[in-house]
């Protein structure tokens, strides 16, 4: 039986989709269910808590507020294109080291988020880490260690040099 | 003793142990467990808080025998969610007692089917008259539970505080209260059911406490032990909002899967899980104290009261420990605390970090700065005149025999927050700005472990065994939620055998596999589960060398090899420890006296706080942590432990409102109920002092409730410092800011 619907071509991670799925479901449930890619999550599905935040052609948004037909031609990035060959990045190894995963619920989207700042300020300053971070919600760490995880990803990264201040 | 040698992995941050899975989101929460041929279920829930159910229709726009529908009389064994008490329905049957109460349970192939077949199912009702506060249930004029509207009430008592007013020389009254707050997990309630009539039901969920599923489960569906299996799924938060209402969508699931036949999958949307699930208890404080001239308590007498909402749930020993922390850290020879919870028809309020503690702890600290003002003393000095010490005695006449260094914590809190100098520099600046700046200060303990006799009862259960693959594993229905259990434990079963930490896991935390170590509640883990993991270990390396001719001194590989030996001539790998309380403890359940705790943790907490009297918001600037908690496992998860609370007890006391329309949730979504963000958080300074407590594991006490604690007194102690004004309730919103503030400048002016 063929699908009712249009085919939407994305790119996930690097690999191109074809899916056929209605127009207006949601970018979030498209990554989980068509493609299987459960490491975004669902915190409140009203763009509140970022625990759904994936980058879009350099953007961050949140997956829970997206109809899929919007992301059509899109390059997506998700928590599972992070790791290099299986290899944690620094900024995943630094959110080891410092503490900046608890439950891990909030994780995917924090990294997420912390990702597309470093990528705009590879040398964010402690207030622009809060900002930058200000749109994911974390009820376990109280954020701190988080902002010490970006910082260490910064300070540990080889080339560059860092330009972290204390608020 | 282990807890003075020398450690290789204890102390140590040695990174979380599922922390890889969760970083590459490869962890595997329950929404993410994909399963052929599942089906979806909802609830159809009350909308009235308390009244008869006349009817039940179903509207015919739906096509009904595509659905599977489950009412209480599908229900094959009790009717009732087993906890402390049987008095929750799993599914109403007649009546509801709170809005959102469960009535009826669907279940459909596609859940896009169910929201509709939700709104079409029609409840009619003959409403009665419902009990909304404390006041209102105190009044009793309407009984909405048992014979009196009390789910439990306690009379400590020590001395005679009646004796005392008359010649005291300072008496000062006061009364505190404290709000709901939603535990907001970023993950919401969920679970997966399975049902066969061979092996029964099987469940997997986001869960604090397997053996508490187990039990409710075994009643519900009137199954043997054997019958009931329990599986904790990756669990996205928790802090006491998993402890007992995971039971109830548990046994709901496994109610559809057994009338559908298929695999059920209920996993709350965020409104759902805010409207229908537990917050911590609202609770109102009375303190009456008696002083002598030099500031020294001589009585201290507390009246305190909590809102339950609709069932009994844990609000007896939520009170329980809220009784045991309400006259603080201090020395006081006449106490009396009469305590009583309430019933009244809202959502049945539950465990939350703390469990009574930060209500108790809230009122007592914002009632030692009143004190201090009312007889003019420094609220510090008032406070280290009557700091607990060792040998003195609680209100309970528990000798504390462990050391009690609250001035050293004191003294260092004061100096990490530079505290003398910045109130006086405030005090300089205020009066010609617009934004006035505060220092406020608690004192507090936390109990650790269950109350009184509470784990002699629990009798918990704990070891480590060898796979023939060669891995130990760390055998407990502790589970992991955040807060390092996985990490801990193995630590100390490495540590304690003298393996790497990549020799140890977790066995799975599934009912059918692990023994049951108790709840994974009450700051319990790293010191009553901790020492049954550190004695089993033990155990288990005497054991090798007593039957497996293992060496005094000996590598990993003899270690394993030695495993071989065992394993073919005896079989089996285990060693199991069963709790063994600390010699003298006593508790008098009857009298409320005795060995509250087996231990305290010990905290000052300082709140820097700007209030802006432009915009009447109050801020937190920096925030300092002071805590002996016994020996710290690991400083990475120990610290991120205190963060995350005291971020939570910020939120408690300037954010954090749950708004109540006819006795339900109004503000049920994260737009409307506000947390603290990354750009609320203060900087947050947090300092160990470590004694290590010879029956902890490896020296720990309790860590995880102490930290929400002690910020909602310290922050409106600040208020009080930078505007003069005094506050008695959380939380404590702009708006109540603008209110208080403006009433005394209203005063002054007439």
């Amino acid at each position: 039986m063929s699908s009712p619907w249009p085919e939407i071509n994305i790119t996930v991670n690097g690999e191109s989709h074809a899916v056929q799925a209605p127009p207006i479901k949601r970018l979030l449930d498209v990554l989980r269910e068509d493609l299987h890619l459960t490491g975004t999550k669902e915190g409140c599905g009203e763009g509140e808590c970022g625990s759904c935040s994936v980058r879009m052609n350099g953007e961050l948004v949140n997956s829970c507020l997206l109809p899929v037909l919007q992301a059509e031609g899109a390059c997506i990035q998700t928590v599972e294109g992070l790791a290099f060959n299986g290899e944690l990045r620094p900024l995943q190894q630094a959110f080891l080291a410092c503490g900046g995963a608890q439950c891990g619920i909030c994780t995917p989207g924090m990294l997420m988020a912390a990702t597309q700042l470093l990528t705009i300020n590879p040398h964010p300053s402690l207030s622009e880490i809060r900002e930058g971070l200000a749109g994911n919600l974390c009820r376990c760490t109280g954020f701190i260690r988080i902002f010490e995880s970006v910082i260490a990803a910064v300070t540990s990264a080889p080339t560059t040099e860092t330009t972290v201040h204390a608020r | 003793m282990s807890t003075s040698e020398r450690t290789r992995i204890v102390g140590a941050s040695v990174p979380r142990k599922e922390g890889v899975d969760k970083l590459m989101g490869r962890a595997c929460y329950v929404d993410d467990i994909e399963r052929e041929g599942v089906w979806h279920g909802a609830t159809v829930r009350s909308s009235i808080p308390r009244g008869l159910i006349l009817s039940i229709g179903f509207g015919r726009h739906i096509d009904w025998p595509e659905f599977t529908v489950v009412t209480a009389a599908d229900i094959p064994g009790s009717n009732h969610i087993q906890l402390i008490d049987s008095d929750q329905p799993c599914l109403a049957d007649g009546k509801v007692n709170h809005a959102e109460e469960a009535i009826l349970l669907l279940a459909h192939p596609d859940k896009h089917k169910l929201r509709e077949a939700v709104d079409a199912v029609h409840i009619e009702y003959e409403p009665l008259p419902p009990v909304f506060t404390i006041e209102e249930s105190e009044r009793q004029n309407v009984i909405v539970w048992g014979a009196d509207n009390i789910f439990k009430s306690f009379l400590l008592e020590k001395g005679n505080v009646d004796s005392v007013w008359a010649e005291a020389a300072h008496v000062v009254e006061g009364e505190y209260r404290t709000g709901a707050q939603e535990h907001l997990y970023i993950e919401n309630n969920g679970f997966i059911a399975d049902w066969s009539d061979d092996d029964g039901v099987t469940v997997w969920g986001s869960l604090q406490c397997p053996y508490y599923v187990h039990k409710a489960l075994m009643a519900v569906f009137d199954l043997p032990t054997e019958k009931v299996r329990v599986v904790q799924t990756e669990t996205g938060g928790a802090f006491g909002g998993k402890e007992d209402y995971p039971s109830t969508l548990a046994a709901h699931a496994a109610l559809l899967a057994m009338k559908s036949g298929h695999s059920i999958k209920m996993v709350y949307d965020r409104m759902e899980d805010l409207a229908a699930t537990t917050k911590r208890h609202p609770a109102r404080i009375r303190h009456r104290t008696a002083l002598d001239a030099s500031g020294k308590l001589l009585a201290m007498e507390i009246d305190l009261a909590t809102d339950g909402g609709a069932y009994s749930t844990l609000s007896s020993t939520v009170l329980s420990r809220a009784t045991l922390h309400s006259p603080g850290p201090y020395v006081c020879p006449n106490v009396r605390v009469r305590s009583r919870a309430w019933a009244t028809n809202t959502v049945p309020y539950g465990a939350f970090r703390g469990f009574g503690a930060p209500q108790a702890i809230f009122a007592v600290e914002r009632h030692m700065d009143e004190i201090a003002a009312a007889i003019g003393l420094d609220p510090i000095e008032l406070r280290r005149r009557n700091f607990l010490h060792d040998g003195d005695t609680t209100a309970t006449e528990q000798v504390m025999r462990e050391p009690v260094i609250l001035d050293q914590l004191l003294d260092r809190a004061l100096t990490e927050s530079n505290y003398a100098a910045k109130r006086a520099q405030f005090a300089r600046e205020n009066p010609a700005s617009p934004i006035k700046r505060g220092m406020g200060i608690a004192a507090f303990y936390h109990g650790a472990g269950f109350t009184g006799s509470g784990e002699r009862t629990l009798n918990s259960l704990a070891g480590v065994d060898v796979t023939p693959q060669g891995q130990v594993r760390v055998l407990v229905s502790s589970t992991e939620y955040g807060q390092g259990t996985n990490t801990i434990l193995t630590q100390i079963a490495a540590e304690a055998i003298g393996l790497n930490m990549e020799d140890v896991v977790m066995a799975p935390p599934d009912t059918g596999i692990v023994p049951n170590s108790g709840p994974t509640v009450a700051s319990r883990t790293a010191m009553v589960v901790g020492k049954l993991i550190e004695r089993a270990s033990l155990q288990l390396v005497a054991l090798l060398r007593k039957d497996a001719g293992l060496g005094d001194d000996f590598t990993r590989e003899e270690f394993f090899a030695a495993c071989v030996r065992y394993r073919a001539t005896h079989g089996d790998i285990v060693s199991l420890c069963r709790y063994e309380a600390p010699p003298n403890i006593f508790w008098d359940d009857q009298k409320y006296r005795g060995e509250a705790y087996p231990a305290y943790a010990w905290s000052i907490h300082v709140a820097q706080l700007a209030v802006d009297t432009v915009t009447y918001s109050a801020e937190v600037e920096e925030f300092w942590a002071v805590q002996e908690v016994g020996r710290v496992l690991n400083p990475v998860l120990a610290g991120g432990q205190i963060e995350g609370g005291v971020a939570q007890g910020i939120g408690y006391a300037l954010y954090e409102k749950v708004v109540w329309q006819n006795g339900r949730m109004a503000n049920n979504q994260m737009t409307n109920y506000i947390m603290p963000t990354a750009e609320d958080v203060p900087p947050i300074h947090v300092f160990f002092a470590e004694i290590p407590f010879h029956h902890g594991g490896y020296g720990a006490k309790g860590i995880g409730e102490l930290p929400h604690d002690g910020p909602a007194p310290a922050i409106l102690n600040a208020i009080k410092d930078a505007t003069g004004v005094s506050f008695h309730a959380i939380p404590l919103l702009p708006e109540d800011l603008f209110a208080g503030l403006t009433a005394i400048e209203e005063a002054a002016a007439l």
